[in-house]
Formats: C-alpha cells, sequence, structure tokens
C-alpha cells in the first residue's frame, strides 16, 4: 500500500515543474521520436541503414558505448575524494552518482543492443540458458561486471531514498560495504572495456598496454563534469549545500586526470612516431588523414583542440574559480571526450583495414539518430529520477507529509 | 539461490513477452521453434535432423527447389590445409565469383569471401600499399602480383575465441565453421580476424533461385539471414565429401593446391616438404592452415 502511494507520489512529481522542466522533457520526447523513427528504419532494413562495412565493423554505437562505461564508472569515483576531503554532503553526492551511473551503464547497455544484429538472440549470451564464452571472452566479462555495476548501484540508491523516505535510518554495515565494492567495480567496468579493444593483436591500434590507463584517466574527465554542473544546478535550485570549495576541488582534480590522460597519450605518440612502423598508419589516418581521404580529421583535431582549451581553463586558478570559465570548460571536456571515444578512438583501430584497405566511415543519419534516440531517453530516466530524489532529499516528500495529507482529505471529507 | 530465481522468472518474462511480440506478428510456432533452437553443438542427433528436414521444406517454400541439407560431421584422420603458389595467381578473381557461386554468398549487398590483393611488384607483399578494387582490361597487369586472401584456417582462431556466445568454433577437421542461427551478430569476431576474413550480413542477403546451390551444408552454404557473420568454410558441403573446394577447382592456372595434411602421401604435404612456404602475419601466431608459396 505504503509502496503504491509512493509510485503514484513519484509520478505526481515527475509530471509538475516549472515551464523550463515542461519545455525540456517535450525536447527530449521529441528528440526520442526523431530518432526512434531512425532506429525503427534500421530494425527494419539492418545494420545497413548504418555507414558499417566489413572494413570498419565496428564504429559510432560501440564508441557511445565506450563513452558511457567511462561515465558510469566515474560519477561513482567521485565518491572517493567526496570522502578524503570530507565534503559535507558526501550522502547526496553518492546517491547522485549513482543515479548517474544507473543511468549510463542503462544507455551503454542500450548502444550494445542496438548495434547486434540480431538483438532477439541476446539470450544465448546468459549462462545457463544460452551457451556464454566465460571466460574466454571479453564480452562476457564485460556482460558481468557492467550488469553486476548497475545491479549495486539500484540497490543502494534505491535502499538509500527508500530509508529517507520512510524516515528511517539506513544501515551503514550494508551500505557502506556495497558503497565501497563498487569503486573497484567502477575501475573495472571501465578496464574490461578497455581489455575489449586492446588484447586484439589485429588491430595494433589498440593492442597497447596504456590503452586501458588512458580509458580511466579520460572517464575522469568526463564523469565528473556532468555532476559539476549538475551540483551547481541543485545547488541553487533546491537546499543542496555544496562549498565552492568541493566544487573547486573537482575540478582540480580533473586537471589531474587531464593532465595524466595528456602525459599517456604523448607516450603513445612518441613511441608509434619514434619507431615509425608500420603501425604509424592507424595514428596518420587519424591526424591527417590518408591521401585524400581526411574525413575524420575535423573529428580529431576538434576532440583535441577543446580538450586543449578545457586543460588550459581548468589549469589556471583564476578561470577554474570562475564559475562561467569553469562551466564552459565542462562543457568543453565532455565534448572531447564525447569525440574521442566515439569516433578516434574506434575509427582508426579498423582504417585502414586489416588488408590495408581504406574504408572512410564516417556516422550515418540513421546512427545519429539512434545515437539521440538513447541519449534523449537516458537523460529522460535521469531527470526523473534526479527529481524524485531531490524530492525526497530535500523537498520534505516523505511517509509523514503523505500520511497528513491523507489525513487532511479524510477530515475534509468527513465534515 | 534468489538470484537464480529472479533470473528464471525474467527468462520466463523475456520469452513470454517475445512468444506474444512472434505471435502478435503473425509467426507461426515454427518462427517461435527457431527462435528457442539451442547452440548447434549442444543439439542431439535426432534434433539436427529434425532441423535440417525442416530447412529442406523451408527453402523449398522459398526457392522452389529440391534442397539437400548436409549435417556431415569431420572425417577422422583428416586436417585440412591449403596452399597457394603467389607465383602462378594471374588476378583474375575467378575464384572468387566461383566461391559466391557455390557457397550462396549474397549478391546484393554483394558478399565476396575472398578477396584479391593487387600489389606492387617493387613493394613486394605489402598490404599498405595493396588495392582491392583493382579493374584493369586485362590481368596480369605489368608490375603487379596478385595476393588472394580468405579464411586462413588458423590452428590458434582469434575470431573463435572472443565470441561471447560460442557460435563460431574450429571442427575436428581444422574448419573454422559459424552456426547461423546461434551468432547474434556482435561482430566481436570481425574486429578479432587479423586477414578479413570474416563478413557480415549488413542487410538482408539476396541470392537469386536460378543460381542457388542447392547441396548445401548446415555449417557452410546454407542461406544466410540478415546480421549474421559468415566465412569460407574450404566449401565445407564440398571437401567433407572427398570433393576440392570450388577455388581449388576453378583455378585456371593450377594455383592452389588443397588436401589432408594428416596424409603424407598428400599433394600438401607434398608441397610443404618441397616448396619453402609462408604464412600471412606469421608474427601474430595465429597459425594459419593456409600456406603461400612461390612455385616457379
Amino acid at each position: 500500500m505504503n509502496f503504491i502511494r509512493f509510485i503514484t507520489g513519484s509520478i505526481k512529481i515527475i509530471l509538475q515543474g516549472s515551464k523550463a522542466y515542461y519545455a525540456w522533457l517535450i525536447f527530449l520526447l521529441l528528440l526520442i521520436l526523431w530518432g526512434g523513427f531512425g532506429y525503427f528504419g534500421q530494425l527494419s532494413e539492418g545494420l545497413i541503414k548504418t555507414h558499417m562495412r566489413d572494413s570498419v565493423s565496428w564504429a559510432f554505437y560501440i564508441g557511445n558505448f565506450t563513452f558511457l562505461v567511462g561515465v558510469a564508472a566515474a560519477a561513482i569515483l567521485l565518491v572517493i575524494p567526496a570522502y578524503i576531503y570530507d565534503w559535507k554532503p558526501i550522502k547526496e553526492i553518492v546517491i547522485f552518482g549513482e543515479l548517474l551511473a544507473v543511468c549510463a551503464v542503462i544507455m551503454s547497455i542500450s548502444f550494445i543492443v542496438v548495434d547486434i544484429g540480431n538483438p532477439l538472440r541476446v539470450w544465448h549470451m546468459l549462462p545457463l540458458i544460452g551457451t556464454m564464452n566465460f571466460p574466454m571472452s571479453m564480452l562476457s566479462w564485460d556482460f558481468f561486471v557492467l550488469n553486476i555495476y548497475l545491479l549495486i548501484n539500484l540497490f543502494v540508491v534505491t535502499y538509500l531514498l527508500y530509508c529517507i523516505f520512510f524516515k528511517k535510518g539506513y544501515n551503514s554495515s550494508l551500505v557502506l560495504p556495497l558503497v565501497l565494492l563498487s569503486i573497484p567495480m567502477a575501475v573495472s567496468i571501465h578496464t574490461v572495456t578497455a581489455f575489449l579493444y586492446n588484447a586484439l593483436p589485429a588491430r595494433p591500434f589498440w593492442n597497447s598496454a596504456l590503452l586501458a590507463p588512458r580509458f580511466l584517466a579520460s572517464a575522469f574527465c568526463s564523469g565528473p563534469a556532468i555532476l559539476l554542473i549538475l551540483f551547481q544546478i541543485l545547488r541553487k535550485t533546491t537546499q543542496f549545500e555544496i562549498k565552492d570549495e568541493a566544487i573547486w576541488k573537482i575540478a582540480e582534480l580533473m586537471v589531474y586526470a587531464m593532465f595524466i590522460y595528456l602525459f599517456f597519450t604523448i607516450a603513445e605518440l612518441f613511441k608509434e612516431f619514434y619507431s615509425g612502423t608500420e603501425h604509424l598508419l592507424y595514428w596518420k589516418y587519424l591526424l591527417f588523414g590518408i591521401g585524400d581521404n581526411k574525413e575524420i580529421v575535423v573529428y580529431s583535431w576538434s576532440s583535441i583542440i577543446m580538450g586543449f582549451i578545457a586543460f588550459v581553463l581548468f589549469l589556471i586558478p583564476k578561470t577554474r574559480k570562475n564559475f562561467l570559465t569553469l562551466n564552459i570548460g565542462a562543457v568543453l571536456i565532455y565534448a572531447s571526450v564525447y569525440v574521442e571515444k566515439g569516433i578516434a578512438l574506434i575509427i582508426p583501430g579498423f582504417t585502414p583495414d586489416v588488408l590495408g584497405q581504406i574504408y572512410v566511415y564516417t556516422p550515418s543519419m540513421t546512427e545519429i539518430r539512434t545515437a539521440a534516440m538513447i541519449f534523449s531517453l537516458g537523460f529522460l530516466l535521469f531527470t526523473f529520477l534526479v527529481k524524485v530524489a531531490i524530492a525526497i532529499v530535500f523537498e520534505d516528500y516523505n511517509i509523514e507529509v503523505l500520511n497528513k495529507k491523507k489525513a487532511k482529505l479524510i477530515s475534509e471529507i468527513k465534515s | 539461490m534468489k538470484k537464480e530465481n529472479s533470473r528464471r522468472t525474467f527468462f520466463k518474462n523475456i520469452s513470454l513477452a517475445t512468444f506474444s511480440a512472434l505471435a502478435l506478428s503473425g509467426c507461426d510456432m515454427k518462427a517461435l521453434k527457431e527462435f528457442l533452437q539451442q547452440n548447434f553443438r549442444t543439439l542431439s542427433k535426432k534434433e539436427k535432423d529434425d532441423i535440417v528436414k525442416n530447412l529442406q521444406v523451408q527453402y523449398k517454400e522459398t526457392y522452389g527447389k529440391e534442397f539437400h541439407v548436409s549435417i556431415e560431421p569431420a572425417m577422422e584422420g583428416v586436417l585440412f590445409g591449403y596452399a597457394l603458389d603467389l607465383s602462378r595467381c594471374i588476378g583474375c578473381r575467378k575464384c572468387v565469383y566461383a566461391c559466391v557461386g557455390e557457397n550462396n554468398q549474397s549478391r546484393d549487398p554483394q558478399i565476396h569471401w575472398i578477396q584479391v590483393l593487387e600489389m606492387e611488384k617493387d613493394k613486394g607483399i605489402d598490404l599498405a600499399h595493396s588495392n582491392v578494387h583493382y579493374n584493369p582490361d586485362k590481368v596480369p597487369e605489368k608490375g603487379k602480383s596478385y595476393f588472394p586472401v580468405a579464411c586462413q584456417q588458423c590452428r590458434n582462431p582469434q575470431c573463435t575465441t572472443v565470441c561471447p556466445v560460442k557460435a563460431t568454433w574450429q571442427e575436428p577437421d581444422g574448419i573454422v565453421v559459424v552456426d547461423y542461427n546461434w551468432c547474434i551478430g556482435c561482430r566481436y569476431c570481425m574486429a578479432a580476424c587479423p586477414y578479413g576474413a570474416r563478413h557480415f550480413n549488413w542487410g538482408e542477403p539476396k541470392v537469386p533461385s536460378d543460381e542457388i546451390n542447392t547441396e548445401m551444408h548446415y555449417l557452410g552454404n546454407r542461406p544466410r539471414m540478415k546480421g549474421v557473420v559468415e566465412k569460407c568454410t574450404f566449401c565445407i558441403q564440398r571437401v567433407r565429401v572427398g570433393k576440392y573446394p570450388s577455388c581449388v577447382e576453378i583455378c585456371p592456372v593450377g594455383a592452389r593446391k588443397f588436401g589432408n595434411l594428416l596424409d603424407p602421401e598428400s599433394e600438401i604435404r607434398y608441397i610443404l616438404e618441397n616448396k619453402r612456404v609462408f604464412v600471412l602475419k606469421q608474427e601474430l601466431n595465429t597459425q594459419p592452415k593456409f600456406y603461400y608459396f612461390f612455385g616457379i
């Protein structure tokens, strides 16, 4: 009974909001429709609606998947500094970080589902029912770590919100170990995803031990960028209190991550360019194009330039502590990592292909629309979850209030 | 234990949902049966026979011809090997199209299991400067050499290792095959293959019914569906009944050799014994059973 009231109450909360909130919802719904019709075309005609072909057999979808795994991982890793530096609202940071992680994992799994040729056959991969190739296939590892990560985060955040809603104290001997477990799990989801590409001798572009460390470093740039902006919005619109210092600290940690990422990348580039083996071809294709095939160069350089500007903005204390430049930097680094993971990581792995042929890939309209559908569905889910969480955590949406309302209603009816 | 239960109920719900989806879309029990069909390697002899019988009926309905779908297993004491004489190959691509016809590869979108690379003679064997889309009036061209590549039938195949569902494996006679009904289409194997040997059905494959080869093997040239991976099987439908692969038969210059690596009297063993052979991308330790050599 209480649960039904919780659900109806939550639906009410989701449906009520300012004009800006409705505009945001309508914007997302339109994007979902536009993207959904694109995806429908792919469902009926096959992946031929994408620009992927035998030469470039993975592309934008799998890149988006990789990016979102990074976001999911970084959302939880922010708990470490929150704990070490003793930012006051650690419980809130855990809650919103986990909500972001849950949505990002769901979105990343969705990108896998739209990428595979026979989505209805996914059950072939399930243990016991199907014939999962565990432990040999890295994809089976990814299946486990992503799902466990999703379940842990979903459980912890639901449990915490449930306790606040019912005004119960939460059992910290249950929550703490799970939060602590979710931290190495966050590292492992991104590491396993890197290993997916890493150990394929057929693809020299990925076959570098630095791939997983670079993944983690770049995730530490993009994931906190979202939370940085979210925390500012929450601070303005709710009673959520987070000191400026904490936000600047997040930015400072992001600078370290960017620096490490830069260092790893330079180490990789030095090795490739100085040794100058035939493996250089992939980097050449990414950065300068090969012959007339320069279509991907604009992606790689836009990512580099955006990332570099963000690095400078975050590095200089003055611009880091100015919220306008800070937010510009956060958006830029997010976009930079998105392009890097979405295009610059995957495409050069396949171009030139294993037989030295160049097939020029850029995403098709169907791919862009399908990605827009998944992102707007993910944002919609995140918006709803955050809205309910805000109501529970900051706006006194709890069982007592519901009971009072009920009592009031009954007395009104009686009188 | 609880988790187990929830997974079961989850699966039950999923199958129920799928069932109703299939029912709604007007599909019959056959489609459902096909959907619930298990991995080929876990099926019993009877189940396999049933499936084959159904397929023959289904293909007859689609193409209007009598079909024979074989599930002939590997012969004992046989390990197939292939050798290609690069000094003889003239780049005519007859093998490519013989393979397309024999193995029912889709004509539109076009799928070729064999890729012939045109190379500059003065660059040696150099993939980075090779061209698969060469189109002169006459082959061979002066200054060019030709390098056909198909599945190298590795002893240590990466593609089967990475498959998340065990839909592709190496048979006892060394042929790497795909269960088209089990492949989920994730294309991890394509990322892992160093030879570009795996091909994906990006759209609905089309083979004209007057050109379709009715002599089929379940793990080989039977019609594929949209969204699955396919590859060279050394013409499994032919070699398991003692015939040569069709590319070997068609080659006008006799550049292609095939045989049993375990038979000391075979032609392939003669080549290994008397010619110096090499394998493509030896440094990757895939250990192909496809050898290249220069016979003249």
